[in-house]
């Protein structure tokens, strides 16, 4: 574990100075930190590509650098920093019949949902903030509080609009929960733990090895739990709680500057943990798809975030191709079309398991 | 160290309970109700259980306090609402709650609690599996036809009568 490693370098460092607890709150402080930092730079650089990819999917440019004086860099690399100062310098409104407390708490309490999330997400073999034994239930469970925050934010603005974006997505969230849940049981089945890391060391030597290539069952589990992590990110086609030809902004409608910029940096954050656990639980995590071939420590951090980001692309993908779903649709999909899919992966892994690999 | 982080979660625990209990605003003692289902699976994670409190916050954070939230907001012109906490019966309940708090402080002072070695189990998931499917099969599979039962319940209620 990092934490451990972390400890270990600072003892030998500052052990004469300082009392172990102090040291063991600051190995716990860094990798937070540290997870703090990468979300804030992942989030620039996707924000940065999804402008990229969407101009490119719609035959346009995207922001490019023109002009003289005060522009956003070549190919408009500054953009997203000119975005996020944009956000930080906006005045904070707080609507006077919002419900103040909870207009406040939302916010942090969305970005807390997707922040401890990666606590949990293994990017490399022995990198990894905290090794759970329970890391992949873990990350399922503390998803959860982005369904409450999101309801409480559409409650706290005092908006009908906040309102109706709330509730779509909590019923949205919490009906997709269920699929993707489902479809992670197979994982859970064929490598026999909920530990990220272990999971991961069971898809060892090369890209046959991988969970998805198991049997004919897993590549439907996958793709059942890609399209229900796109539901519960509310991304489109997904994107009802936020529809903006329906609801204004849904949720945060009534949310600006930097109060705005959590909801947003946590979607994208959301995405990378479902994305990275996607990664973990199908595409063999930093294992390299060759056995031997580039697999040094360094390079799995490599093959996880490329990974990842091949997940995000698509994400972004299809947010950019694909029409918004209609609220029946939605809910037909997802009870009547995925969980029985879910179910029948489920008998269908078992199944093979026990006819094929025992 | 961990003493300070347990004080820390049991104090944040028993405050939001109290909160809980005494704010007379439904909503707020919703989410302060949050604060105090994670800090019981901050306590099971103290006692090892590590999948205990991942299903804590899994079925009470995600299930119940989510459907409990949502009816609170569904609710017409719920901060109008005034909850009442005043005290009735108050010689009564005194007696009673005396004679209570005697009874537990008894039953927490001289039960016979069984210390185990404080060293870390390998991962409770298994052992709870291995259980779930042997010794506890027949219970297991009550409880799921019970909830299938409710479930089905529920659906039938909620149609009426069409």
């Amino acid at each position: 574990m990092t934490v451990d490693y972390i400890f270990d370098f600072l003892t030998g460092l500052l052990g004469g100075f300082l009392g172990s607890d102090y040291l063991l709150l600051a190995s716990m402080l860094i990798p937070c930190l540290a997870i703090f930092g990468f979300i804030t730079v992942y989030a620039l650089i996707v924000i940065y590509a999804e402008l990229k990819v969407s101009s490119f999917i719609q035959d346009k440019v995207g922001p490019m650098g023109q002009g003289v004086g005060l522009h956003a860099g070549k190919w408009g690399l500054l953009q997203p920093v000119a975005d996020a100062l944009k956000l930080l310098l906006k005045e904070d409104i707080i609507p006077s019949s919002a419900d103040r407390p909870l207009f406040i708490l939302a916010p942090f309490m969305i970005f807390i949902g997707a922040f401890i999330s990666f606590v949990a997400i293994p990017f490399g073999e022995s990198i990894i903030v905290a090794d759970l034994n329970i890391g992949l239930f873990y990350i399922l469970g503390v998803g959860s509080i982005a369904v409450l925050s999101l309801i409480l934010a559409g409650w706290a603005s005092n908006n009908k609009w906040s309102l109706y974006g709330g509730m779509r997505s909590a019923a949205q969230i919490v009906s997709y929960e269920i699929p993707a849940g489902l479809s992670l049981i197979v994982v859970i089945m064929l490598a026999g733990t909920l530990n990220l890391q272990d999971i991961i060391k069971y898809q060892e030597g090369g890209i046959f090895n991988w969970i998805i290539f198991d049997n004919p069952f897993v590549p439907i589990a996958f793709v059942v739990y890609f399209i229900s992590a796109l539901a519960e990110v509310n991304r489109t086609p997904f994107d009802l709680p936020e529809s903006e030809s329906e609801l204004v902004a849904g949720f945060a409608t009534e949310y600006s500057g930097m109060r705005y910029a959590f909801f947003f940096l946590s979607e994208y954050a959301n995405m990378f943990v479902v994305s990275a656990v996607a990664a973990a639980g199908f595409l063999g995590g930093w294992q390299s798809p060759f056995a031997g071939f580039m697999s040094t420590p360094a390079w799995g951090v490599f093959w996880m975030i490329s990974k990842t980001g091949f997940l995000i692309f698509v994400m972004i993908w299809l947010r950019w191709t694909l029409p918004r779903l209609r609220v029946d649709q939605l809910m037909n999909v997802c009870w009547k079309v995925f969980l029985p899919l879910a179910l029948i992966n489920i008998f269908g892994v078992a199944i093979w398991t026990v006819v094929f690999n025992s | 160290m961990a003493d300070i982080v347990f004080w820390v979660i049991s104090a944040l625990t028993v405050m939001s309970a109290a909160f809980v209990v005494l704010n007379n605003q439904l909503v707020y003692s919703a989410v302060a109700l949050l604060f105090t289902l994670f800090g019981t699976a901050g306590l099971y994670v103290f006692l090892w259980a590590d999948f205990i409190a991942g299903i804590q916050i899994l079925v009470y954070v995600g299930g119940i306090l989510v459907l409990v939230i949502f009816g609170i907001m569904l609710t017409n012109k719920i901060k109008s609402v005034r909850i009442s906490h005043k005290s009735m019966q108050q010689g009564v309940g005194g007696v009673v709650i005396f004679w209570f708090f005697i009874f537990l402080f008894l039953a927490l002072t001289k039960a016979p609690w069984v210390v185990t070695d404080a060293v870390e189990p390998v991962g409770t998931v298994r052992g709870i599996g291995v259980l779930l499917l042997t010794d506890y099969l027949l219970p297991f599979e009550i409880i799921s036809v019970l909830l299938l039962g409710a479930l089905i319940g529920a659906a039938v209620l909620s149609r009426g009568d069409s």
